[in-house]
């Protein structure tokens, strides 16, 4: 089916190299090993794979889409997957031979362009393996940058997020990590920040939106962790940007954000796209690949993978990271939806973002017992306050076909009650009004 | 003539669109206080759908892909990627899953993966699988702080040191850094396989792991494996098995057997999932059972004919991303897997290793193996400087270009001069071989008689030898 060989050519293979069977090829694996028993079940055909695959499909129950915290369904223009899904994307190699990868490489530096523009950096990289994990490579570069030991993280951050930078320090020498509380308005406690910005706190990570939809004062938030001498990382929803003020207006030192809203489906949460941009100087504490612009012997402008010496195969234990594997692919999907958009286009679809949250979050505050639980602005996502513990309005409303949200009880003590909940622009009025209503009647 | 390198920002005019919005009914500024508002808009290209479609194709013709062309590159197992996965595992259902979702909802995508847990155990010989890492090097982080977990539940904290052999991949000795651990590096004897003296001399009662790529970089199988599993175990250490060279053991070998105790794989590679410029990949985590409790949480797991994902595991390493793995590409894991059964599985090894071992014969005495022993799914070769009137392995490289094929991995592994990685992969023909086997004679041949063509190669390409040196001391990065 996918080896080629006839019986015929493997035995001219094999009399070439002057043996007799491919077993007299495997004589260095102990023979007592080999071919051992495998209890796999029947080989499918395609037509087989085809139809098993259907059927799981038809298991998963397709539910009117609220849930965010993290992951977001949006509108994908059609060309989006057209292009990338293209064998001469989708097949190629990570772009080691530049000259025969120009195509790959200008589409990373295309994308990097975007992201800078997006977020007013100077330089991004070519992505990471998702949100959470860009953001603990990033916190990491700022340990090396500064030496300072304690990380500082809003306690609303995304509970996954705390959890996969905690596994990544967990073994880096003597770093604490410590959370700043949230307010009843659902941001920052600004005067908690403060008192924890002592001199020892090597960064601190703004979540722009914050896990609980609230927007942050992030100018107030930049001066203070200046002031202190630490580094600012903004963590960011990257289709917010065409509307929200952008991690370099408000003098973030690094940037990042899972960038799945730009054109990439939700697949069960993965793959994701982690985006990484940071100013100037900290250039070369990035992990991970950068494309970069050089000549080639004729003057022609050329895309080549460039400032290599940070990277593993090249430092091996002293890089800056393990990184190999980047998210080419998602990164592709995210440069043909911005091209698509253009600065306008994302204006309008974070405005309907913007209109269809706030419309039902009205709607829902009209629904007796719910209220809307903090004032804080928000982009697309907001949190309820239900009369019953909120897992219990997600089991109910999963029965009415409505992914209702997400429940914040387990990751955050107290709020059992408190459902997360997001209108993007795939929702129309007619969807949030059965929501409000679907509701009502739990 | 439109040059073919124009950025999409040079072909921007004000005002063009390629999709287009319902308009809101208010500006963001009647919904957010101006302090939270951007001033300006970004700079991103305005162009029309025709346009972006038109860009975007052009940049894909100036790219070698599998689908189009021979690929040798050792050691990242080009491999034809069957196109039902491409379709079948972005089905609507499974693209549209939410990943909170009431477990309820998603029962397709969890069976699937599931599923494909237990395949990988049956394939490999381990107790437990986590699908969580999004690539190779994302697995080997997550074994080796799998690992460190280990020790430190048993308050085994004095172990410090990951012994990685040079014939092992690049990303390891990175990996075991990152986890906080001091890499202890041992040199491979005469054979390209491990030096048992060194690793002796290297384990201690410091030693927390050794990390072993099987078959190694040089192509080969550690031919010591059992010994080498017995020494590691002895002195107390974990053995980490990097998987990513798997498709020359598939079906004829498990590694749970050769005494491994956490090992990745790599879906892109042994499992058929396309490469997509670097990404995304996939790096399932494996574990003998003693070890199994330390892997990543969270799990899915299988209760009352229910599927779930459970991250009651107090003793896990912790988590390693957002949500569960790149579903997506573990999907085209399973459906690679489930077109195979046990005997027909040794066909992927079998042919991986037979092509490998075609290529290696046919070139000898041009272009020679490095350590002249059968290989597994990949050969060395390297070159005779003397012979070849002052051309390096580079120029070779790019000579391959103009002949439409893409370069082998070159000067990898490091321990061998002038290297040359070529891995055939179970699905090229005899006659690929063959054609490829043609050119590098035919190259050999130019090398003797007209070195100047092959130095300056490629000749053929949109762009030729360009200045690596300079991009990186003043780096343009964005427009």
């Amino acid at each position: 089916m996918f080896t080629p060989n006839t019986p015929k050519d493997q035995e001219e293979m094999l009399a070439k190299i002057g043996v007799s069977s491919v077993k007299d090829l495997l004589k260095q694996i102990p023979q007592e090993l080999l071919y051992p028993a495998l209890d796999l079940p029947k080989a499918l055909t395609e037509q087989e794979l085809s139809a098993h695959m259907q059927a799981l499909a038809a298991k998963n129950r397709p539910l009117k889409n609220f849930i965010g915290a993290g992951i977001y369904e949006h509108f994908i223009p059609s060309a989006v997957g057209a292009l990338s899904s293209r064998g001469e994307f989708l097949t190629a190699y990570t772009p080691y031979q530049a000259e025969a990868s120009q195509g790959t490489l200008q589409t990373i530096y295309e994308f990097q362009s975007c992201i800078c523009a997006l977020m007013e950096m100077d330089v991004a990289t070519a992505s990471h393996y998702d949100g959470a994990t860009a953001l603990a490579e990033a916190v990491c570069a700022c340990l090396r940058v500064n030496g300072r030991k304690e990380v500082l993280i809003p306690a609303a951050l995304h509970p996954h997020y705390k959890e996969v930078l905690k596994t990544y320090l967990r073994y880096f020498e003597e770093v604490v990590l410590n959370e700043v509380p949230f307010d009843e308005k659902g941001t920052l406690a600004l005067n908690s920040l403060k008192e924890k910005l002592s001199s020892g706190v090597s960064c601190f990570v703004l979540s722009q939106p914050n896990f609980l939809g609230a927007l942050e004062e992030a100018d107030t938030v930049s001066a203070l962790v200046h002031e202190a001498g630490a580094l600012l990382v903004a963590l960011v929803n990257p289709l917010s940007l065409g509307v929200l003020k952008a991690p370099g207006a408000y003098q973030a030192d690094f940037a990042v954000a899972e960038g799945q809203p730009l054109g990439n489906p939700m697949n069960f949460g993965g793959p994701g796209l982690g985006i990484m941009a940071a100013k100037k100087a900290y250039m070369r504490q990035l992990p991970g690949r950068i494309v970069g612009i050089a000549q080639d012997k004729n003057g022609e402008r050329a895309f080549v993978l460039t400032l290599q010496a940070r990277e593993q195969h090249i430092r091996r234990e002293k890089a800056a990271s393990n990184i190999c594997s980047n998210e080419a692919l998602c990164a592709l999907n995210a440069v043909i939806y911005l091209t698509l958009l253009g600065p306008k286009g994302l204006k309008e679809v974070d405005e309907l973002n913007l209109e269809r949250s706030h419309r039902l979050a009205e709607l829902i505050s009209q629904v007796p017992g719910y209220q809307i639980k903090f004032s804080a602005p928000f982009f697309n996502e907001f949190v309820v306050n239900c009369p019953k513990p909120a897992c219990e309005v997600v089991e109910k409303m999963a029965a009415k076909g409505i992914g209702a949200g997400y429940a914040l009880g387990k990751d955050f003590p107290g709020m059992e009650n408190c459902l997360l909940v997001c209108a993007t622009e795939m929702r129309t009025e007619e969807d949030l009004k059965a929501y409000a209503d679907a509701l009502g009647g739990i | 003539m439109l040059k073919h390198n124009e950025l999409s920002i040079e072909k921007s005019r004000s005002g063009r669109r390629g999709v287009r919005f319902e308009k809101a009914q208010k500006e963001a500024s009647g919904y957010l206080p101006s302090n939270l508002l951007r001033t300006q808009e970004p700079r991103l290209p305005e162009m029309s759908e025709f346009d972006t479609v038109r860009h975007f194709t052009r940049l894909s013709q100036l790219n070698y892909s599998l689908d189009s062309q021979f690929y040798p590159l050792g050691s990242c197992t080009m491999k034809y990627n069957p196109k039902a996965y491409d379709s079948l595992s972005v089905l609507p259902a499974f693209a549209a899953a939410h990943p909170f979702a009431p477990a309820q909802a998603v029962q397709g995508s969890l069976e699937a993966l599931y599923n494909l847990q237990e395949l990988l155990k049956t394939v490999t010989g381990l107790s437990a699988f986590t699908l969580q890492p999004a690539a190779g090097a994302h697995g080997e982080l997550t074994g080796i702080l799998t690992i460190r977990a280990y020790h430190d539940a048993r308050k085994d904290f004095a172990r410090t040191e990951v012994i990685v052999p040079d014939t092992a991949h690049g990303t390891n000795p990175a990996t075991a850094n990152m986890a906080g651990y001091t890499v202890v590096n041992i040199k491979s004897a005469a054979d390209g396989c491990v030096d048992k003296e060194a690793l002796r001399a290297a384990l201690s009662e410091k030693t927390a792991a050794v990390m072993l790529t099987v078959p190694n970089t040089v192509g080969l199988f550690e031919k010591d494996i059992r010994e080498i599993a017995d020494m590691v175990h002895k002195a107390g250490a974990l053995f980490y098995m990097d998987g990513a060279n798997f498709n020359a053991l598939i079906g004829i070998a498990k590694p749970a057997d050769f005494g491994v105790d956490v090992m990745h794989l790599n879906l892109h590679k042994t499992f058929a999932a396309p490469h997509g410029g670097g990404g995304p990949g996939s790096g399932p985590v494996g574990a003998a059972a003693h070890v199994a409790p330390y892997l990543p949480k969270p799990f899915v797991v299988k209760k009352d004919g229910l599927y779930s994902l459970e991250d009651d595991r107090a003793e896990s390493a912790g988590r390693m991303k957002a949500f569960y793995g790149n579903a997506a590409i573990c999907l085209r894991g399973y459906c690679y897997l489930r077109q195979f059964d046990g005997n027909t599985l040794r066909t992927v090894a079998e042919n991986a290793v037979l092509n490998a071992n075609y290529v290696r014969e046919s070139l000898k005495g041009k272009f020679n193996a490095f350590f002249d022993a059968v290989c597994m799914h990949e050969c060395v070769l390297s070159i005779v400087p003397s012979q070849m009137n002052g051309i390096h392995t580079s120029d070779i490289a790019k000579r391959l270009l103009d002949y439409g094929f893409y370069a082998p991995t070159i000067y990898f592994p490091l321990i061998v001069p002038e290297a040359m990685m070529i891995e055939p992969t179970e699905t090229e023909s005899k006659e690929m071989l063959d054609a490829f086997v043609a050119v590098m004679e035919k190259i050999y041949n130019e090398i003797q008689t007209e070195p100047q063509t092959v130095h300056d190669a490629p000749h053929t390409q949109c762009v030729c030898r360009i200045d690596e040196v300079s991009a990186a001391r003043n780096p343009n990065l964005k427009w």
